[in-house]
This record gives structure tokens, sequence and C-alpha cells, in this order.
């Protein structure tokens, strides 16, 4: 996993609340058994004009230009900032996959559904949680300048945009993982001797689970 | 401090392994199941680390979602669809998995087979690369939804580092009136706490209510507890659950299972156990629901008007509202049971088990679905709910009404294999997401129980199932 420390970049605004993990990524892709590739097909719905399958040449589709992923102004954005409960419903994590292979390595929002904000920091995208008066603020600085560079410090837990600064919260362990880009699994393994010690335990008090 | 436990504390206590310096905590994981789409990259993963799994009998597979619905005899005519399920066969034959796959009479929808095998037993912890993994907190077990790397984690450790979550007591009283089922109940939860309103919550249900519930009925609710937000759902053990998971093939029997009954006799929120959130629903306010819009807490009463976005001071709500009206082709204010349907699906990990399709047959027997209707179908949740169905003759009912009687899968409720709604159409479904282009794209979904969605189909639009 890619380490994450201080990123600058501009950022798109996806003025809805509720953004579903279907709506990230349409079911159809996730016939799929790789990891990669799913960026073209991101926000599918939204962003195409056409009813998109899996292997088709996404260059050749009609562009819903009204969607904000095709605004000119907006492209190369590594920041996507959206309104409440985003990533809610189904726990594919072909969401965080699609939008980490877009190019996202950032979601702002005032909050997030709980599988899909695990499953980012999974994938080196940092979720970062603000009021929701302070999104609205970044909405409204985007609206002004477009081409506002936003910075985020992760090992500050800090965001500069424009002449407003924010502070958020975050987990220290995903943070250690994020700026360090490591493997979970390496490091739970490093306890299998706590892990074999409650499995000798429980099979002697619950065998029926084993 | 009371040493008063809820249910949620005590599974989390029984199931540590180890607490974190930074506020995780390592949780050891009893069942994990397996279907096709999240787990390919979790099987890739281990290859590539050159791992195994931890503990290979704490795994179930089978597929589910890809799966076609129509005669088997002719394979997945979809080679993407098909190289996923040839990729878990493969996947489970090289790890040694029990999987039960497309031509086992077992084979059907995860959450659907795990409990009905006995696989899922009160006082376990649940995971699967699925979000309605909280089915199974209706058998007082721990279950929740987890994402393709947590599923290779799961399978690697038998653990998952997890951060502990609140406690929200939903506590529904008295008595269900005619017609209102566990899903009208638990729509009517979401209705009312909305699609965010457990998110970092663990929700127990609880209520007189609940308790008349069946197991069937149960698993409703806490399948759809994930539309709420919260991650997981449960309910206490009792009789009926001891009852339900009684000479199933995966169950203890004999003196084990004489003190798994006594451990499980335990698992219940204490008296005094205090929760972080207390929400109260009367059982006898609750109607028959119609969801209307694109996320499940857009629900209304069978005899409500559809919202009107002037009404609602909220701006986020507005935009929603005015969203959804225009996807779900619906204007302010227009009676919900004036709205017509095009087609009705019944299945899901919702609302497939023998008590749905016996309460959608109730309804169909002796009357025919309205020529208006374009497609109903009804999809059992597994191999034997559908053989027990037929056993009760539930399939002729519905044959004989002008449904469709299909094969085991996840069909139509995700639209991944060959069940889709075209754009524009509407169906009266007993699924479980209303989002935009869930059941294919620019498809109108409207959730409602397995009754109403008979109801639906045999008079051509949405009506009060005791109308009927």
């Amino acid at each position: 996993m890619e380490k994450f420390n201080i990123l600058t970049s501009i950022a798109m605004p996806l003025d809805r609340a509720n953004v579903d993990t279907d709506a990230i990524i349409p079911k159809q892709f996730l016939k799929s058994i790789k990891r990669s590739g799913f960026g073209p097909n991101l926000f599918d719905q939204w962003r195409y004009l056409d009813e998109g399958q899996p292997g088709m040449d996404n260059l050749k589709r009609p562009l819903n230009n009204d969607f904000v992923l095709n605004k000119p102004e907006y492209q190369g954005a590594k920041i996507l900032v959206a309104k409440k409960n985003f990533g809610c419903g189904s726990s594919r994590e072909h969401a965080p996959w699609a939008l980490e292979d877009y190019g996202f390595r950032v979601i702002v929002a005032p909050s997030f559904a709980d599988i899909f904000y695990n499953n980012c920091f999974k994938n080196g995208i940092l979720p970062v949680i603000l009021s929701e008066s302070e999104v609205e603020d970044i909405f409204s600085i985007i609206a002004n300048n477009s081409a506002e560079k936003m910075i985020i410090n992760l090992p500050n837990q800090s965001i500069q945009f424009a002449d407003k600064s924010f502070k958020f919260d975050l987990d220290e362990f995903r943070k250690f993982c994020l700026l360090e880009g490591l493997d979970e699994i390496g490091l739970t393994l490093e306890q299998s001797d706590k892990i074999k010690a409650f499995e000798t335990k429980a099979k002697q008090n619950t065998p029926w689970l084993f | 401090m009371s040493e008063s436990k809820t249910l949620y504390d005590k599974l989390w206590e029984q199931h540590l392994v180890t607490d974190n310096d930074d506020g995780s905590s390592l949780i050891y994981i009893n069942r994990h199941l397996i279907h096709e789409v999240t787990s390919p990259q979790a099987f890739e993963g281990l290859r590539l680390a050159n791992r195994n799994l931890w503990r290979v009998n704490a795994n179930l597979a089978t597929p589910d979602h890809n799966v076609p619905t129509t005669d088997r005899g002719k394979g997945i005519a979809d080679p993407i669809s098909k190289l996923q399920v040839d990729t878990l066969d493969q996947n489970c034959d090289n790890f040694g998995v029990q999987e039960f796959k497309m031509s086992d009479i077992r084979q059907g929808i995860v959450h659907v087979v795990g409990p009905e095998q006995g696989a899922i037993l009160p006082g376990m912890t649940v995971v699967c690369g699925d979000s309605h993994t909280s089915t199974h907190g209706a058998l007082g077990c721990l279950a929740f939804g987890i994402g393709t790397s947590e599923v290779e984690h799961v399978m690697a450790t038998q653990c998952l580092v997890q951060k502990k979550s609140k406690n929200m007591l939903v506590e529904v009283t008295g008595k269900l009136s005619s017609g209102v089922t566990a899903k009208d109940v638990v729509l009517s939860v979401i209705g009312k706490i909305g699609t965010a309103g457990g998110t970092g919550y663990a929700i127990e249900f609880a209520g007189d209510v609940i308790s008349d519930l069946s197991i069937e009925g149960r698993m409703t609710m806490s399948n759809m507890a994930i539309e709420a937000g919260a991650r997981a759902g449960m309910m206490a053990v009792d009789d009926k659950t001891i009852e339900y998971i009684r000479g199933k093939d995966f169950a203890p029997s004999g003196d084990i299972l004489e003190s798994a009954i006594e451990h499980w006799e335990t698992l219940k929120s204490d008296e005094g156990a205090v929760f972080d959130a207390h929400i109260v629903i009367e059982g006898e306010s609750i109607k028959p629901q119609v969801t209307w819009g694109t996320s499940p807490e857009m629900t209304i009463a069978i005899d409500e008007l559809i919202p009107d976005p002037d009404n609602e001071n909220d701006e986020v709500k507005k935009t929603s509202i005015i969203n959804a009206l225009k996807y779900m082709g619906l204007e302010a204010n227009q009676a919900i049971n004036s709205v017509s349907v095009d087609v009705v699906f019944i299945g899901s990990c919702t609302n497939s088990r023998i008590e749905d399709l016996r309460a959608a047959a109730k309804v169909a027997e002796g009357k025919q679905v309205a020529d208006s209707i374009k497609q109903a179908i009804v999809v059992p949740g597994s191999g034997l709910v559908k053989q027990q169905a037929e056993q009760e003759g539930l399939d002729q009912v519905f044959i004989k009404a002008g449904f469709e009687w299909r094969e085991p899968g996840c069909s139509m409720c995700l639209a991944m294999n060959a069940d889709k709604l075209e754009a524009g159409e509407r169906c009266a479904s007993t699924s479980n997401r209303n989002f935009e282009g869930r059941q294919g794209q620019g498809g109108r979904t409207h959730l409602v129980s397995p009754a109403m969605a008979a109801a639906a189909a045999v008079t051509g639009h949405f009506v009060d199932v005791n109308q009927i």
C-alpha cells in the first residue's frame, strides 16, 4: 500500500448526501476477479449517458458533461468533497478500489458509512470527517475558485484551504498504517501466540464452536 | 458503575483476543461466510503472500450473486459471471473450504444458507464480505459485513482489528396490526432514525413485537440494520432461537448441545444494562410500508402521500427529495396506492425464506397477476427453501397465479445475474435497497414486504394487503 503523508491538490465538489457504493461502482463491474482497473467506471451511471458494461471501450462512451467528474476544471483532483453519509450501502471494497484507481487519495465529508470508512484505510485512502459547516465552507471556496489547492497534512491531522484551516480526528492505529503503508495482516500475525491462546481457552469453554 | 451488560457487550468480551494500545481490539471470528463477488481478490492476496487459511473449517462458501435463477442445466451464460463462480469453486477446492456449489441443493443466498444449515450458532462472531451479514444477529450473534481486505485478514488470522461500537436499543412495543410484518417494522425503524441513524452503533432489537416474531422475521429485521447505518443488528436468544437451531446439520447434539444451550440462555442484555441510545416504537402505530424514493429511509405507510420537498426545511434533505422524485418518476403529494407497478420481485436475503413465500402465496392464492404486470418472479433463498415450498405446494400457487418460479440466488435484488429491470420500469421488491440503478440502470425500486409485493402483483398497483 502506498504511504500517505502530505498531499496537495485541487478538490472536486460532489454536492450529494447519501452517496451509496452502488453509485460509486455499479454491480456489473463487481464481476471482476481483479483489484485494479475500476477507475474508468467510477460513478459510471452518473458519469456516462449510456449503460456501462464490463469490457466496453470507455473512451468511446458519451459523457454526461453536467456531472462534476467530467468538468475540465476538476481534472486531476486527488481530493473529493461530498455531503453526509458518504459510502453507505453495500460493503463492496470495489468502491474504494475505484476511487483510488481514478486517482482520489482523500474523501472529505461530514460523515461516512462505517464499512466504507474502514475499507478506505486498507487502500491508502484518507477519509476526513469535518463538521457540516466546515464542509459548506469548502464547497464555497471551491465555488469561488476551482483552482484553489487544498493541503492535507496527515501527520498534523490538518487541512489548509485558501484562508481556512481545519483539524480532523483520526485513530492512531489507522494513521500509523497509512503513514507507513503497512500490511495489517502481517501485524496481526505477530500476535499469533495470543490468538492461539484464545482458541485453546475457547475450545474448552465453548467446544461447539470448533 | 453498573455491572449490567448489553448483549453486544457480552459478545464483544467473549471474543476479545487482546486490546491494543490505540483503543482498537483484536476480535476472534467464529464463522466466515464466503461468496464469489468479494472473495477472489482475498484468495489471490493469500496466494501472493504465501499464506494459508488460519482455520479452514471456520469458512463456508456458496455462490449466490451471479448464479442464474432459470434452468441451471445450461450453466452461466455471461462469461464474466461464469469466471467469477468458477474462480470461487477453484479457490475453495484449492484451499479446502467447504462449498455448496451451484448444483448442490444446499446452495442459495449465503445469508439464507448459513442459518438454515446450523452453521450460524448463538454467541458466534460471524463475518462475510457482504453488508447484509447483519442478518445473523437474529440468532444472538455479533455479525457484520466486511470489505475484501478484511476477508483476507480473517482468512489468514481468524481475527479482525475492530473498535467497539456504541449500544443502541430499538424497542418495538405492543402488537402488530393485521398485514404488518417484520419488513414493515424495520422499514419504519429506518424511516424514523434515518439511513445513518445507526452509524457507529450496534443495534439490539427488543420488545414484545420482536419476541413475537419468528426467527425468519427477526432475520428480516437484523438484515436491514445496515440500511439504518448499523453494521450489526441483533436479538436476544430465547426458546425460539434454540428450537430453530436444534437438529440442524452443523448444530451440536447430545451433551454438547445441552451445555451449549446453558451458555446460549445467557445471551441477552442484563436487567439495567445501559444503552447509548434508546428508540421506542409502538407496534400498533406501524402500517404496511412502501418506500417511494432512492434511499430506504424514504418510506411511507400505504395510506400516505409522497412527500413534498416544499415542506422540508433542511436543504440537504430537500435536494435529496427533489432528486429522488425525479429519478423515481413520481409527483409530490401523490398517493402511493395510486402508483402502478411493472415488475414484482419476491426474494433476496431479506425476504426469501419459507415464511416469506408462505405469506406471499397466501395473498396470491386463487388470484391472477394483473395484465399490466410485465413480470412477477419468486426466487427462493436456497435450494432447500425451494424444496420445502414445493412440498407445501406453494410453487403451484404462484405458477397458477402467473408468477415465475425460479432457482435460488440473489437475483434481482442487485441484478448481477440476468434478472434486472429495464430503464424506467417500476418494481415492487421484497429486497433491501432502493438505490438508483440497484436493480438495473434506470430501474425504479419500491421496497415492500412479501405480502405487499404479492398484493401489488395481483392488483397492478400498490395497495394495502388488508384490502385484498
